[in-house]
């Protein structure tokens, strides 16, 4: 099932459901990097609450994924991450370095409010 | 709930019912939540590399019974192109498809028991246990 993605603000939050394929989350990462620059979206927030398993290509596809956003000019932030995936990552030996992480939607949307106007504030 | 599942793995969908199914049968099994996140995530890189890898092949989850323990055992298995050098399979940041090569490792970790079985042009068998506590 394709992700949906909502704009909200300068923002798109992208909902994240359990049973993701790959085919999914490419679709989702190609999605993203194509809207932020239809809506000028500034941010972006991946939930991914419900997902029950980050193994090694989805956490390989988030990496890419913020990265790609990064050069798109806007900011990616995964929020939800829940506890037992985050162990079940730290054991298997997975990591998403330079990936913004929050632990809720909305603490995900005041760490992009914080980071968005400090890229503003520094512009000028 | 029968005492062994079959899933035929042939895509990415498979992939998503393959950990669905070993979840459901270990929850059932009384692994804590933890556990679950664990078994899930492991076969779900044997289920893929079966993907990517051999195109085809099978996963087989059975439960396991040893002095009133229970267990969940998942068999990954095709008749891909095998792999010439497990041991440098087994490292861990080692991939032929510029994977993060942490599949097969990783599983490994968070197993109790895991066994690799390959050989070039006949295929791949990868076996792993997990006891709930
Ligand atoms: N079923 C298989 N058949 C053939 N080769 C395999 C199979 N499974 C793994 N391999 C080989 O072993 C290597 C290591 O596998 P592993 O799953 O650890 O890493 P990866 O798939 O390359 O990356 P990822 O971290 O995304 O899983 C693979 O790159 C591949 O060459
Ligand atoms: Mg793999």
């Amino acid at each position: 099932m394709r992700v949906p993605i909502l704009k909200q603000g300068p923002y798109l939050i992208a909902s994240v459901q359990s049973a993701l394929t790959d085919a999914d989350l490419l679709q989702m990462r190609d999605d993203l990097a194509r809207l932020v620059g239809q809506h000028r979206s500034h941010g972006v927030v991946v939930d991914v609450t419900a997902l029950d398993v980050l193994d090694s290509f989805a956490a390989r596809t988030l990496r890419t994924m913020a990265y790609a956003i990064r050069l798109r000019g806007a900011q990616m932030v995964i929020v939800g991450i829940q506890p037992e995936v985050a162990f079940a990552m730290v054991q298997l030996g997975l990591s998403l370095p330079g990936v913004d992480t929050a632990l809720d939607l909305e603490e995900g949307l005041a760490l992009l409010n914080r980071k968005t106007s400090e890229d503003h504030a520094s512009e000028g | 709930m029968k005492d062994e599942v079959r899933v035929t793995i042939k895509s990415d969908v498979d992939v998503v019912a393959a950990r669905q199914e070993g979840r459901a049968l270990a929850a059932h099994l009384g692994f804590s939540t933890g556990d679950l996140a664990l078994i899930a995530t492991a076969i779900s890189e044997v289920a893929r590399n079966i993907v990517n890898y051999a195109k085809q092949g099978e996963i087989i989850l059975k439960v396991a019974e040893k002095d009133g323990r229970y267990g969940i055992v998942v068999v990954a298995r095709d008749q891909g192109p095998g792999i010439a050098d497990v041991a440098r399979a087994m490292q861990d940041g080692h991939s032929t498809s510029g994977g993060l090569g942490l599949g097969l490792p990783g599983s490994k970790r968070v197993m109790d028991d895991f066994d690799i079985v390959s050989e070039v042009d006949k295929g791949t068998t990868v076996t792993m246990k997990k006891w709930a506590r």
